[in-house]
């Protein structure tokens, strides 16, 4: 009796192999995720301090006393200045624009990859051949490309097409055009894995029932790869809010982003605690779209088992 | 068959005129192999034809340039007397059920089935009461507002039929309609859908590669090998009076035996095959020693554990295999010659006969002269 007891309470508390198994990403979630987050979501109710680290701890003992100490002075100091609302606003914006930019070049590359049977694999490895490079050296690469005695004004001039350099580095043309470059592949990937599996005899059917070329794509093409858009946008859109170096190297003054924001805090005025809490107001910023992005991509799985 | 009780209602959807489809000469080739061969074909009006044919004989690709979704190489198809050359596949009056069905998997029933009649800029009340009474015909009006995924094959399948008839097409087109169904249903789906499209009346030309579907539901049928019609006629013209090996052995099974003319214009076929001359119903033209062959049905030949008292058409074998089927047994049977001929024997033949033929025993087959088909 006693015997069969301990058996079961073994059996109730030793983690079964699937236990392990998903134990191994949790595991890896909670020490370089959640531990940092916890970190900075720590600091952000600090005090600014000059010592190292430049913090005040939240809980001191002194004469024997505990005392907490949570400070909510720089979630309202970011939310009421105009600057941290303003870059905020500008980082939407610029991911937003960046998303759309790639979605009206990627949607009829993604389209033609995936239609296009013979050069398919050879098409494919072009879009991944980037990856192959580091993406600093990439975006590096684009300031010798844009700068004005670059290669992209040295030969437009030489060729008489342009009078004067065209300014494309350090104002918001350089920063586009490094992040539609960098962000394209990230949306046409998804997209193109929808639309290969699509069926094309739902094509031919649709022309069969007597709807025009353009008219079975808009009926049929494009609702089938609303799903492809969506996770590609979700994969442009969220990295972009973020995003530091390629509007560091490439932008200039026209829009401030959130990311540089928190480096000017972090590095240069030494302020953790406001750099902390731009930080934690992103994340809830950028919370909701993950979270759909994720339920969305639970319902297709569950579409696809059905 | 069976399938001929559900026509018992003589109406005007009866075929009728000839020539309302007409195929001529049509080629169609792909690099350098040619699927269609020179195919002409014509069609009568409400008539249910079926092609026939193993894969890759071209059927499939006779079918989809009907449709337009296939350019011929050359000749021509005709509608009505109007060549279909000039329309593109979304102007032609011709609608086809796919194999996969191709259903839109992001519209309910309703949508798929009225997407053909939006596309022709009808009032919207009148594409709601033509889905309605399509869907009533197939019967699947309780499921108009399901996804195609929420539905089983056979609802699919039927959802699929009257999305291609609602257009009320001058030809109909389905590609293997049955083969995505179980084998259980397939049966009872035949006669349904043969019941439906002869109620709407309406041409139909189907593509199958089960003999048993085409003899089932079609009017007539061709049977298609390597790009060129072979046969031409009703199911039962060409079950009897097949004119090739070729279709002998396609429709049914069936025994062939080779051998010469026995004399000028004679009866009488000599086969190395069997120990006495064949007898065939009618003389042959030609000298003897022409080169014959002969199609005997396995239903058509008589097995006896006694010797029969005939000079033609008779011979000796051992019995190498028997497959019981139930309601019929199907006799492997190795003649002296070395042999194998196939009967095929009733379970009322068998239950009369004084025991049932086991294997090795020595059986006696025979058969009659009518129930041999000379082959060209």
């Amino acid at each position: 009796m006693k015997n069969n007891l301990i058996k079961q309470l073994l059996q109730r508390f030793t983690p079964s192999s699937r236990a392990l198994l998903i134990a191994v990403p949790y595991g890896f979630l909670l020490l370089f995720f959640m531990l940092p987050f916890i970190t900075v979501f720590k600091i952000s109710f600090a005090d600014q301090a000059t010592k190292i680290p430049p913090y005040t701890d939240l809980i001191s003992i002194q004469d024997a006393a505990w005392t907490l100490k949570i400070n909510f002075e720089h979630y309202r100091a970011v939310l009421v200045d105009n600057l941290y609302i303003q870059s905020y606003l500008d980082s939407i914006i610029v991911a937003f624009n960046t998303t759309l930019i790639c979605l009206l070049i990627g949607y009829p590359a993604a389209y033609f990859v995936a239609r296009c049977e013979k050069w398919r694999n050879e098409l494919l490895m072009l879009l991944m051949l980037p990856f192959w490079t580091s993406y600093l050296i990439r975006v590096y690469a684009w300031i010798g490309i844009l700068k004005d005695n670059g290669l992209l004004n040295n030969f437009l001039l030489s060729m008489h097409l342009i009078d004067e350099p065209l300014r494309l580095y350090h104002n918001n043309w350089g920063m586009y055009i490094g992040m539609v470059y960098s962000y394209l592949p990230y949306l046409i990937l998804p997209l193109y894995a929808h639309m290969v599996k699509m069926d094309l005899t739902l094509l031919e059917a649709a022309q069969n029932l007597g709807a025009k070329p353009w008219k079975a794509f808009r009926d049929i093409t494009l609702p089938l790869s609303m799903k492809g858009v969506i996770a590609g946008c979700l994969l442009v859109f969220i990295p972009a809010v973020g995003e530091y170096v390629i509007p560091e190297l490439l932008g200039g003054s026209d829009s401030v982003m959130i990311g540089r924001v928190m480096w000017d805090d972090f590095f240069s005025n030494t302020d953790w605690p406001t750099a902390s809490a731009t930080a934690c107001i992103m994340i809830v910023l950028l919370l909701l779209p993950i979270a759909l992005f994720q339920r969305m991509q639970v319902q297709q799985m569950e579409e696809a088992y059905e | 068959m069976e399938g001929i009780a559900a026509k018992v209602t003589k109406s005007p959807n009866e075929p009728g005129q000839e020539n309302f489809i007409q195929l001529i000469d049509v080629v169609k080739q792909f690099g350098d192999t040619t699927a269609v061969d020179h195919v002409n074909l014509s069609i009568r009006k409400n008539e249910l034809f079926a092609l026939l044919g193993s894969s890759g004989c071209g059927k499939s690709t006779l079918l989809r340039m009907m449709a337009g979704l296939e350019t011929p190489t050359s000749g021509r198809i005709l509608i009505d007397g109007e060549d279909l050359a000039k329309s593109p596949p979304f102007r032609r009056p011709v609608n086809m059920m796919f194999q996969s069905y191709a259903l839109f998997p992001h519209m309910t029933v309703e949508g798929n089935v009225a997407y053909g009649l939006k596309q022709e800029g009808i009032a919207k009340q009148e594409i709601k009461d033509r889905v309605d009474a399509v869907l009533e015909l197939v019967q699947m009006q309780a499921y108009k507002l399901r996804k195609p995924h929420q539905l089983s094959g056979g609802q699919q399948q039927r959802v699929a039929l009257a999305r291609s008839l609602v257009k009320r097409p001058k030809l109909l087109l389905l590609d293997e309609p049955m083969s995505a169904l179980d084998k259980k249903i397939r049966q009872q789906t035949q006669f349904e859908l043969g019941n439906i499209l002869f109620k709407v009346g309406v041409t139909c030309v189907m593509v199958t590669h089960d003999q048993e579907e085409a003899m089932t539901m079609a009017d007539r049928l061709a049977v298609m090998t390597e790009g060129k019609l072979v046969q031409v006629g009703t199911p039962t013209e060409v079950y009897e009076f097949p004119n090739s090996r070729f279709s002998a052995e396609f429709i049914g099974s069936t025994n062939m035996f080779e051998g010469t003319l026995l004399e000028e214009d004679s009866n009488l076929m000599l086969s190395a095959e069997l120990d006495s001359p064949l007898q065939l119903l009618h003389k042959i033209n030609g000298n003897a020693g022409k080169l014959l062959s002969v199609s005997i049905r396995p239903e058509q030949i008589a097995i006896s554990l006694k010797p029969e008292a005939k000079k033609h058409n008779v011979a000796t074998g051992v019995v190498d295999q028997i497959a019981y089927m139930g309601s019929y047994s199907l006799f492997y049977i190795r003649l002296t010659g070395g042999k194998l001929i196939v009967a095929s024997v009733s379970r009322l033949v068998t239950q009369l006969m004084e025991r049932m033929p086991s294997y090795d025993d020595t059986v006696y087959v025979s058969w009659e002269p009518m129930s041999c088909v000379v082959l060209a």
